[in-house]
């Protein structure tokens, strides 16, 4: 990869302010609106998590990988297989178990390709998540260790009861929206600490200068596979609440479009910072539905072609805007700061 | 301090294809001396500095750093064993304050350096250690300031205070002096003076005034040999040396 | 396994081989010589069967749309180049990922606009329609001999552009030191525009004469896009011979595979991959 750049870590106040916002107005949200929508924000704040997920692999350790939809889709194919349409699975042990299972393939993988760099890099997490994708699409169940595994091939599995909480009940949306919301904050609030911990000052070593810090006696292949690891289990736990909210899988969870899509949630927002990551899934998002729901236009059907939108949008984005929509942000705050200061 | 050898490279040979880098070269580094290796461009000076710190791996020849035998090593292995280096092209993070690029080279040596939960600030061994690098290489009152925005002199001196922090035995240093202006220069000789009673240091350098001021051995390298070394009475009074490069250098 | 049936495997793995290196060769090149990344290069394949869909449909003959066919698409790889392409050059990895990611969904949309979204069949030439017998018990169809002829044709034509040529030594040495050759009066944009226009005009021939093979459908450029990509990462980065070498290693690691081994048939291939990158994680034959 060629030069680091500097990346927006430090948040100033205005730009924190803002997020202390959102999330109140995304803890008003359900009782305003209808459940329709809320579903559709709750989808929003999972895929931010697994936008963060994923920042914590490219934004602040410089690894970009084409894959890591592969642990999203691990985690809520987890909840599938764990899930039965004759009674419930306790969240308590099946939530854990999905961000383990996302983990371990997480290390797995990474142990091939962490060792790989620059473009190999992309190339083989797009690889070995493609070949996750094709094992699920191609087969509707596999044995496993004498298990029958029930993959669902290319239609995907349902997952009609949602997880028992006990404490609380999953299946009442307001409830479950919440569990999101909460998710949302503590995943939120567990990436920033490992950002200004020890670990996470060497992954941001790495990604400025991996050279160095092996020179400096930093084993870096063993960082960037916790980084790895922890992305991955992370994306699982998203994942794992994907499953849950939709009541349905299917391989495109993880597929290669996937990963890209969060890619470009990440570099939307502005990467390194774990909040850029937020506001760039809910602005991809939303711009999605935006695309999808685009009127005819003299007999051209626009919104069917949404791709062709997306794809002209993510030219200019990268083109124009590199640092994304807090880099612009933040820009145009300190141009006022100047004035004012 | 007794004097004592903390490393010793072996006929070290490096071949690249067809052609040998690095030919039959030996080097003993002592504490309390300052090894000089000077030689023209090309003469594999920086190519024998990637042999010793690990980023390339010789052909042919050992390398024993204090007694372990680090031939083939990975460069943070060898910088674990208690070596430590500093780049002619300045090897920096950027983007990171001042304080910080010193403060993340002590991390290495900290045993808390992968703890993932507690803020990388608050530790006290790694902080002291960094202090005292930047307070040598004379950088504190630049603390604060961006790595990128500092001047090409600050820059080097960060080199240094980098390498230091990490605490070796063994320093390699590779033109510290580079781009440097006179008062640069100067403070640069002062330190490595006050660093080498405690450290093994060899130098990599064109700054020939800085080498006879500094350098307690001298070995000189044309063409991935050695063709002279001794001390620099030995070296200067040479007809070998003075042939091949001493001569050129007044000339120029 | 018996003769035939091995006989039949082996070729066609080394169809299959033949036709990934037209991909795998075309991206390695644009790699190694200008250091961009092309996520897009699926496409071309995909435009290859269409335009050999509709060519074909439109003049009754598969020859005479490969060629006009190859002519356009030459064309359409030096306007790319030129317009699009030229201003990633010096752009990092991710955003050439992401750039070349929204131009598949580009291509995608007007290959949707222009040709739709069905699944057509391409027919192939009366005079390529036979099969020779090559034992006993097996005949092998003449088109896919066909098919492994031109990729060897095109490979060598491209061995001895680079090795022998005036201009095969221009893209060298843009490939080994760029700012050198540029100092030295040889125009290194019109390297570029060249190098890009054959990775283009290569993937899209092959795209071609597989069409009625593989049939063309949507989606087509993304499926071969991963083996190339394994080719590419086995075969080591910018090395033309080494995708040579590894595409022919995968074509017969998969059609091998699916025989042999039919349950992890589609692991294979990336076990092979990760197995390479243990032992090389820079591929086998690394520049």
């Amino acid at each position: 990869m060629s030069a680091a750049k500097s990346h927006l870590e430090v948040l100033p106040r205005s730009l924190q302010l803002l997020l202390v916002l959102g999330v109140f107005a995304l803890a008003a949200f359900p009782f305003v609106s209808t459940d329709f929508y809320a579903s559709m924000m709750a989808r929003m704040m999972i895929l931010a998590i697994f936008a963060m997920s994923l920042d914590l692999l490219q934004g602040v350790t410089g690894l970009v990988s084409l894959g890591h939809a592969a642990f999203f889709g691990i985690g809520g194919y987890f909840l599938s297989l764990v899930s039965s349409d004759s009674g419930t699975v306790s969240l308590w042990w099946t939530l854990p178990g999905a961000v383990l299972a996302s983990a371990f393939f997480a290390a797995v993988i990474g142990f091939f390709v962490v060792r790989t760099h620059g473009i190999y890099f992309i190339m083989v997490t797009m690889a070995f998540a493609q070949m996750l994708f094709y094992l699920v699409f191609d087969n509707k169940e596999i044995g496993l260790f004498g298990l029958s595994l029930r993959l669902g091939g290319s239609d995907g599995v349902y997952i009609n009861l949602k997880p028992d909480a006990a404490l609380f009940d999953l299946e009442n949306k307001k409830v479950f929206y919440f569990f999101t919301l909460g998710s949302l904050v503590l995943v939120y609030l567990f990436l920033r600490r490992v950002l200004w911990s020890p670990f996470g000052r060497v992954l941001a070593g790495i990604r400025v200068n991996e050279h160095r810090m092996r020179a400096l006696g930093y084993g870096t292949f063993g960082y960037k596979l916790a980084a790895f690891t922890l992305g991955g289990g992370i994306a699982g736990l998203a994942g794992y609440l994907w499953g849950a909210q939709t009541g349905f899988v299917n391989p495109e969870l993880m597929g290669f479009h996937m990963s890209a899509h969060a890619i470009m949630m990440v570099i939307l927002g502005g990467m390194g910072n774990f909040a850029g990551a937020i506001v760039g899934a809910f602005a991809f998002e939303y711009l999605l539905h935006l695309f999808k729901d685009l009127p005819d236009i003299g007999g051209f059907r626009a919104g069917k072609h949404w791709q062709l939108w997306m794809g002209l949008f993510i030219v200019l984005v990268v083109a124009f805007a590199p640092r994304g929509l807090l880099g612009l942000a933040e820009r145009v705050l300190r141009g006022k700061e100047k004035h004012h200061g | 301090m007794a004097d004592e050898v903390l490393l010793s490279a072996k006929n070290l040979v490096k071949r690249f294809g067809g052609l040998a880098a690095v030919n039959d070269v030996s080097v003993d580094l002592w504490r309390g001396r300052i090894h000089a290796v000077i030689g023209p461009n090309g003469a594999g000076k920086s190519t024998l500095t990637n042999l010793l710190s690990g980023d390339l791996p010789p052909t042919t020849g050992s390398i024993h750093l204090g007694g372990q035998d680090i031939t083939g090593r990975s460069p943070e292995r060898i910088s674990r064993a208690g070596l430590g280096r500093s780049y002619q092209k300045t090897n920096i993070f950027l983007p990171f304050t001042v304080w910080e690029n010193v403060r993340l080279a002590s991390q290495s040596r900290a045993q808390h350096a992968a703890s993932w939960l507690r803020r990388a600030t608050g530790y006290a061994g790694t902080n002291e250690r960094a202090e005292k690098a930047i307070t040598l290489a004379g950088l504190e009152h630049r603390r604060d300031a961006v790595a990128g925005t500092i001047s090409h002199g600050e820059q080097r001196q960060l080199e240094i205070a980098m390498t230091l922090a990490t605490e070796p035995q063994v320093l390699l240093l590779d033109e510290p002096l580079a781009g440097m202006g006179t008062a640069e220069a100067e403070r640069m000789v002062a330190l490595l003076k006050r660093l080498k009673e405690a450290h093994a240091i060899m130098l990599v350098e064109h700054d020939m005034d800085a080498v006879f001021a500094l350098a307690d051995r001298l070995t000189v390298m044309v063409n991935g040999q050695v063709i002279a070394s001794g001390t620099p009475e030995q070296v200067r009074n040479d007809a070998g040396v003075q042939a091949a490069y001493l001569g050129e250098e007044e000339r120029s | 396994m018996d003769f035939s049936n091995f006989l039949l495997q082996l070729l066609n793995s080394v169809q299959y081989g033949l036709l990934l290196f037209m991909l795998a060769a075309g991206l390695t090149l644009i790699f190694g010589i200008m250091g961009v990344v092309n996520l897009a290069h699926g496409s071309f394949y995909m435009l290859g069967a269409y335009l050999a869909w509709s060519l074909s449909s439109m003049f009754g003959s598969l020859t005479l749309a490969i060629l006009l066919g190859s002519v356009l698409a030459v064309a359409f790889g030096l306007l790319l180049e030129r317009v699009l392409f030229r201003h990633f050059y010096h752009r990092d990895h991710l955003d050439q990922v992401l750039l070349t990611f929204g131009l598949i969904y580009v291509f995608e949309e007007m290959r949707s606009i222009l040709w739709g979204d069905d699944v057509h069949g391409v027919n192939i030439p009366a005079a390529l329609g036979a099969s020779i017998p090559l034992t006993d018990h097996l005949s092998y169809p003449v088109y896919r001999l066909f098919m492994s002829g031109v990729c060897i044709a095109l490979a060598l034509g491209l061995y001895f552009l680079i090795s022998k040529t005036r201009l095969g030594m221009k893209i060298r040495a843009g490939a080994f030191n760029h700012d050198m050759t540029e100092a030295l009066g040889i125009n290194i944009k019109r390297i570029h525009a060249i190098v890009f226009a054959i990775g283009v005009g290569l993937a899209t021939i092959a795209g071609m004469i597989a069409s009625p093979v593989s049939s063309v459908y949507p989606n087509m450029g993304s499926q071969v896009l991963i083996m190339c990509f394994v080719v590419v990462v086995i075969g080591g980065i910018g090395s033309v011979r080494g995708a040579l070498i590894s595409a022919l290693l995968v074509g017969a690691v998969d059609t091998f595979g699916k025989v042999l081994l039919p349950q992890v048939a589609g692991m294979l291939v990336y076990m092979l991959m990760a197995a390479v990158l243990l032992w090389k994680p820079e591929g086998l034959f690394k520049q």
